[in-house]
């Protein structure tokens, strides 16, 4: 070959890449890191984040749908009417909507779904969501009539949740493996312990969603996760199990750290019903005992906001009561004394997560400091799940509570820590009967103080959301309003 | 005679660990309790000569205690191996061949067939992790090493004359073993207590790593090493120090064993007799 011939295929290669490059370049999968595989792909019969952060928004739709930071948007119902007395909700169908199977989704499916999840055997895992509907009726294809036996301010709200997408008859007893929704993804591939993957519906009937595919790999161990986005074998991680090597991530110019705000409440829960911590100073005196700052700083190497009541500080109704829980170990032992509590020995039972193993050696040695000993115990979630959320069988335990607006549970009489105090439950029934925006802020605040000036658990930190992706990919969400990872706006920049 | 480099080498490092975990007894340079989050992950230097953890903790001192956690669990695992271990050993050579000999025998085949770490995360799981479970789980399988070890090394010694000639004079089979036959096995045991001691030491560090040894706030190595693996690119001494701290004590020990075999053994002995 001449020298000259050499030169123009060189050439021609080079223009050849050179036209393809862009097309070549623009990527239309993401693969998605996530710390726990859900159990199954039903979101409708069971309590794991796991599962919504799959299916929910991307598989499955319900007739509204929260937005990237927390406003309830429409999603299959185009609109709605509420009547004024509060108690009749009129919601309008989006027209020509399918289900992943090819059946049309109606208003029967609407009817079929709420009265699925609001039946005495139902297995749903939030059915306070459904609690005051007394009915639900379908006027024709697209309307749906939904009454409530009393006012709900919350019930748009309620209608977003995961536990609340509409499925279809012939499809609900088999989504747990084989989930069929109405969303912009189908379900393609499940490999057990691995990933699962989801593709593009064409038959959308919304806007098409610019990714092809979507593949969601779970990966638990901070190290491998960490190896998994050096390696780009993950495209983005949005709730990172790692915070300590976010900024080595960050630093990287592959990479950029999200961080966001959730709606984790991370606690250090007290069993309220089991002596001594059924005193109310001995509950103070641990929560003066607690030193917030240095958990974040410890445990989660800074991402995390301090809170003082059982509440997300980005919220509006949200009141600052950390002045009530301050730091101050001279205070907890003067507590001690008076409530006559010596050489007091106490169970810690600590869940997998980051924030619960190192935040509880941390509040171990805080304790320690003020006389209390720890006797911390290492659970699995199963374990956890069984023991401490089951049976309440614990003294102390780590969690963080990721459920949006989730100080109901301070109301609920079995609930693991076993406050309901009536106090509580008439500022909740009055709460319940407001409708007024303000006033029902207002009613908020004073559920909050309620259970800071109860010392009913120690209020650590709201959990932050510190994800870490990839610097082209565009459009996910920065805070976590709920436990999703909505894919419907994500494409690549490059 | 002639000592062996790799005993001296192997006795240096066996001794160095011992008195990392005496000296942890009387002074740490600083609380391995106490923590300090504001000065987490401090390279090694003057303050702190081996850096801090991610809580803020010093790295030496946890080093220091971690020996002495090592030292009290496979020192007391080895024993409860030796106590129970050589004894059954004993009585099964004096009656070798009886069916009380099977029964001790096949009894520590059943044990010996299990993976021995397995059997340690079996029982920590059952009866929950702990530093004393730890113990019990690592001296069970200790139990069947020091039993085969004794009556193989017995049975050779009830052929030999001495033993006939204390039979004839009317001593019974449980004083011949306490009085001639254990203390012929003895070097073959203390050998066998070294390597069995640098694997007890690997073991506890391994269930510790996996969450099953000591507890919080307890240092522990193997724990350290579980805690420091994410910070690896951080700061590196977090991973480094307590893996190395394992690596030469358990060689250290290794080597020791081996060059006390052949200090002991006259098969072994090289040169002139």
């Amino acid at each position: 070959m001449s020298f000259g011939a050499k030169a123009s295929l060189a050439i021609s290669t080079a223009l050849i890449l050179a036209l393809s490059g862009p097309a070549l370049a623009q990527r239309t999968d993401v693969v998605v890191g996530l710390v726990l595989e859900p159990p199954h792909l039903d979101p409708t019969s069971n309590a794991a984040a796991a599962i919504d952060e799959v299916v929910y928004a991307n598989v499955f739709e319900g007739l509204t749908r929260f937005g990237p930071n927390g406003d309830i948007l429409p999603a299959l119902a185009e609109s709605w009417d509420v009547a004024e007395d509060g108690l009749t909700y009129r919601f309008m169908l989006h027209d020509g909507v399918t289900f992943h199977d090819g059946s049309a989704m109606t208003a029967d499916d609407v009817v079929f779904s709420l009265d699925r999840a609001r039946a005495d055997d139902s297995v749903n895992a939030q059915k306070f969501l459904f609690a005051d509907i007394a009915e639900v009726t379908a006027e024709d294809d697209t309307t749906v009539v939904v009454t409530l036996d009393q006012p709900n301010g919350n019930f748009l709200f309620n209608m977003a949740w995961g536990d609340a997408v509409i499925v279809a008859p012939e499809s609900a007893e088999t989504n747990t493996t084989d989930p069929v929704g109405t969303g912009p993804f189908r379900f393609a591939d499940w490999r057990q312990g691995d990933s699962v993957t989801i593709e593009r519906n064409p038959d959308y009937w919304g806007e098409p969603v610019q990714l092809e595919r979507a593949t969601f790999r779970f990966i638990a161990d901070p190290t491998a996760a960490f190896a998994a986005m050096m390696a780009e074998d993950v495209d983005t991680f949005p709730v990172y199990p790692a915070p300590e090597t976010l900024s080595i991530l960050d630093a990287d110019p592959r990479f950029e750290a999200i961080v966001g705000t959730t709606e984790g409440e991370t606690i250090l829960a007290m069993n309220n019903r089991r002596e001594p911590l059924d005193d109310v100073r001995v509950r103070e005196a641990i929560v003066h005992a607690i030193d917030r700052q240095e958990i974040i700083d410890g445990a989660m190497f800074g991402y995390g906001t301090p809170i003082g009541t059982h509440f997300a500080p980005h919220h509006p109704a949200y009141v600052d009561l950390l002045d009530l829980s301050a730091h101050d170990p001279q205070r907890s032992r003067e507590l001690l004394a008076e409530a006559g509590v010596e050489g007091l020995t106490l169970s810690l039972a600590l869940p997998p997560p980051v924030y619960a193993r190192r935040g509880g050696e941390i509040i171990a040695a805080q304790l320690r400091a003020v006389g209390i000993e720890t006797e911390i115990v290492n659970v699995e979630w199963a374990q956890w799940l069984e023991q401490v959320f089951g049976n309440g069988d614990f003294d102390l335990t780590v969690i963080s509570h990721t459920e949006p607006l989730d100080i109901e549970i301070y109301g609920r009489d079995d609930y693991y820590f076993g406050y309901a105090a009536p106090s509580f439950l008439a500022i909740w029934d009055e709460l319940n009967e407001t409708l007024d925006p303000d006033a029902r802020n207002a009613l908020l605040g004073d559920l909050q103080r309620d259970i800071a000036e109860n010392y009913v658990n120690v209020y650590l930190f709201q959990l932050a959301k510190a994800g870490v992706q990839n610097v082209d990919l565009e459009g996910m969400w920065v805070n976590a309003p709920t436990q999703a990872t909505d894919l419907t706006g994500a494409y690549w920049a490059r | 005679m002639r000592v062996a480099p790799s005993l001296i080498i192997g006795a240096v490092l066996s001794l160095a660990f011992v008195v990392m975990a005496l000296v942890s007894l009387v002074w740490t340079p600083f609380d391995v309790t106490a923590l300090a989050v504001g000065n987490r992950l401090v390279p090694p230097g003057d303050a702190h000569w081996l850096g801090t953890d991610h809580f803020g903790r010093d790295i030496f001192s946890m080093i220091l205690v971690g020996a002495r956690t090592s030292i009290a669990v496979a020192l007391v695992a080895v024993g409860v191996g030796m106590v129970i271990g050589v004894p059954l050993g004993l009585t099964a050579a004096s009656r070798a061949g009886s069916w009380f000999d099977d029964l001790i025998m096949r009894g520590n085949d059943l044990v010996f067939a299990f993976p021995a770490l397995i059997i340690a995360i079996l029982i920590t799981a059952i009866f929950g992790p702990g530093a004393i479970n730890a113990i019990i789980a690592i001296g069970i399988f200790n139990i069947p090493v020091f039993a085969r070890l004794t009556r193989g090394a017995a049975l050779s010694l009830w052929t030999r004359d001495f033993i006939l000639a204390a039979r004839l004079a009317g001593k019974g089979r449980a004083r011949i073993s306490l009085e001639h036959i254990l203390p012929n096995v003895s070097n073959t045991l203390l050998v066998q207590a070294t390597i069995q001691f640098s694997l007890a030491i690997l073991a506890e560090a391994g269930l510790a790593y996996v969450g099953l040894g000591a507890q919080p706030p307890v240092p522990s190595w193997g724990r350290m090493l579980a805690e420091a693996q994410t910070m690896i690119a951080l700061a590196p001494h977090v991973a480094l120090v307590p893996g190395l701290a394992i690596v030469s004590t358990v060689l250290g020990l290794n080597l020791f064993g081996d060059g006390l075999r052949d200090l002991f053994d006259p098969r072994l002995q090289r040169g002139p007799a």
